[in-house]
């Protein structure tokens, strides 16, 4: 009970800080958010009444816990983009972005595990030199390069994927929006044709965001395991004569599960915000794409609404990588 | 005869370096810094990174004897060359500037912006770190809250926004990416603290009436660096991706700077026919993260014993 309520307090002391950093992002911004609204050429009076009826002219800390109120009810004000609350906006958006990231880190995990338990196996075999330039090129590459020139070799040049966007214009709003994933909605509209169209289109990004994320997953289940066959548990599991398919996957594997667990949640954290620059590439329109269209059109509350939220997912994401953590892991606890 | 004079010399050097008993405090040191090197030169893959990173420094101060042609000339006349075109190797660009010669420019801009960063970021984590781990208590527990809520922020969402109420260019870039940078290192710094913190020199220093200032700086300070460097070196990696995401978001350098993100920005509309203009400055951009992610591995090796080569 009491670990329940430690571990509330203490997302709640994060959150709060994550959005004091946000209040004060967009308080020491160049812009008068006033000006912005009234222009230039409004009288002192008009000025007045507008800065109060977004109380502007209330203390600083009022209007911190101003701010605060209004997050905790899900609002984060008008964007001047879009005209609309950035909460509906975000709530449009997400969905997308969580779709790539979802593939990506499905992806990453699938090749990533396997390669980093083979590397750490056969250390120093060729297959651990791949492994440590997949990683190494994976930790050193513009994402948003390689997804230039992904779209060039595989669109541009083979024809063989779909360019940018999630589906072809004919496709657009064919299928109804359900859960916003454009995947899961054309299965569940039984859209065979509209499916096609949208792996069609997911595939190129989702592997980019995939191969970064195996990159991590990969030398991170290498360096796990490397640590669990070195112990004398598996020497004694191999002098009783076990296959050694069963000391690797039953034992050793066994053991880095719980480790495994948290980095999957780290590396799916990452590619929520890692895809910012992807997205772009991509024209994908997700949270990434939101926060950068706002932010060249010095759209301030949609820029603050879009970073809370991803914060806080980020936040929410590693508190259940320890919660999953403890759980699995008795000794944590 | 000067060969063999040389050579004994250098013997005599080698020899003063290697011994096993050191007369002096210097030759100690010098002799340790020699041992490192002796290691890290058993690295091949590092000393290409370290070969790779010289190499930079010199594009970098030679920038206008190296370059062909003006980064900044405007020839609308020969714009879109391809690879290999006369008095252009790696072809120019939409407004007809030699790609070749603005990325040896931009080496200048990456330098800046890595050597920025990596003083201003593991300096002021050292700060925070060092000061949380020594006097402890409260305040310790402020500065460790203030670092995890840094630490929880998404890096690359939390620069932009930064930049956007700093307003675009190199330097709040710099400014936004440091910001987001020194939580690591001070985690780093304060785990440092902890484990020296105890010990008896530290107990011996201060029955000597050493206060906590001099004691932070002069003891704890220097035992703290050498992991830091590490981190810093595989960081740095991580940084110039970052620098030229913002400046492929048109967030930092402005054009018509040569910097490298901003470059691949301005290629991006001509991708599917006129390739190299985004490829070639993120072939640049590439290598050198890639030599800092060399370099850092060899030197994780010499610094830094306890994590292992792995």
């Amino acid at each position: 009970m009491l670990r329940v309520l430690k571990t509330l307090a203490s997302i709640a002391v994060t959150m709060l800080g994550l959005l004091l950093v946000t209040f004060v992002i967009g308080r020491v911004m160049p812009i008068d958010p006033v000006l912005s609204i009234v222009g230039e050429s409004a009288t002192k009076a008009t000025y007045d009444a507008a800065r109060a009826s977004m109380g502007l002219d209330k203390p600083i800390v009022v209007q911190f816990l101003i701010y605060i109120w209004d997050v905790i009810h899900g609002d984060f004000g008008y964007s001047l983009l879009t005209a609309r609350p950035v909460a509906e906006d975000i709530a449009r958006v997400f969905p997308a972005t969580l779709e790539l990231a979802t593939l990506g880190t499905m992806i990453g995990v699938l090749l990533g595990v396997p390669l980093g338990v083979v590397a750490a196996v056969r250390r120093g075999s060729w297959i651990d030199q791949i492994a440590r330039i997949v990683a190494l090129v994976g930790y050193s590459m513009p994402i948003f390069w390689l997804g230039m020139m992904g779209l060039l070799v595989f669109y541009g040049t083979l024809g063989w994927v779909a360019g940018p966007g999630r589906v072809g214009i004919f496709y657009v709003d064919i299928v109804p929006p359900v859960t916003g994933m454009i995947l899961i909605d054309s299965i569940l509209a039984r859209n065979w044709e509209v499916l096609q169209n949208a792996i069609s289109h997911i595939i190129l990004p989702a592997s980019l965001l995939g191969y970064y994320s195996m990159a991590y997953i990969s030398r991170m289940t290498r360096s796990f395991m490397l640590e669990q066959l070195s112990s004398e548990y598996i020497t004694t599991a191999r002098v009783k004569g076990l296959p050694e398919r069963t000391v690797i996957w039953r034992h050793a594997f066994g053991n880095i599960k719980v480790q495994l667990i948290t980095v999957i949640a780290l590396s799916y954290a990452n590619l929520l915000e890692g895809s910012v620059l992807t997205e772009i590439i991509f024209s994908w329109p997700g949270i990434g794409s939101y926060i950068t269209n706002a932010l060249l059109s010095a759209d301030m509350n949609a820029v603050l609404g879009g970073t809370v939220v991803v914060g806080l997912v980020f936040v929410l994401l590693n508190i259940l990588s320890d919660l999953l953590y403890q759980f699995f892991d008795p000794r944590a606890a | 005869m000067t060969d063999l004079a040389s050579q004994t010399q250098k013997t005599g050097l080698r020899a003063w370096l290697m011994t096993d008993t050191p007369t002096s405090r210097r030759q100690a040191r010098l002799a340790a810094i020699y041992h490192g090197w002796l290691t890290f030169r058993g690295n091949p893959l590092a000393m290409v990174g370290l070969g790779i990173l010289l190499f930079l420094v010199f594009v970098a101060a030679f920038a206008p004897v190296l370059a062909p042609h003006d980064p900044l000339a405007q020839d609308l006349a020969g714009r879109l060359q391809p690879l290999g075109s006369p008095g252009h190797i790696l072809g120019t660009d939409s407004l007809g500037r030699d790609i070749l010669s603005r990325l040896i420019y931009g080496s200048r801009i990456t330098l800046y912006i890595v050597t920025l960063v990596a003083l201003i970021a593991p300096i002021a984590g050292l700060l925070v770190g060092t000061v949380a781990g020594y006097i402890g208590g409260f305040i310790d527990t402020v500065l460790m809250r203030i670092t995890d809520i840094f630490l929880a922020f998404p890096r690359l969402v939390l620069a932009l926004a930064f930049v956007a109420a700093l307003g675009a260019g190199i330097d709040n870039a710099i400014l936004a990416i440091s910001l987001t940078a020194w939580p690591p290192y001070a985690r780093i710094a304060r785990a440092e603290t902890l484990t020296i913190r105890g010990s008896d020199y530290i107990s011996a220093v201060r029955l000597q009436g050493a206060g906590p200032f001099r004691i932070i700086t002069r003891h704890i300070w220097p035992l703290c660096i050498s992991s830091l460097i590490v981190r810093v070196t595989l960081d740095m990696a991580g940084v110039i991706l970052a620098a030229a995401g913002l400046g492929f978001l048109g967030l930092g350098a402005q054009p018509p700077s040569p910097e490298w993100g901003a470059m691949i920005s301005e290629g991006r509309k001509f991708i599917l026919d006129f390739w190299w203009v985004a490829a070639m400055p993120g072939l640049a951009i590439f290598t050198v993260s890639l030599a800092f992610n060399l370099l850092g591995d060899g030197l994780r090796d010499v610094l830094d014993p306890k994590s292992g080569s792995s």
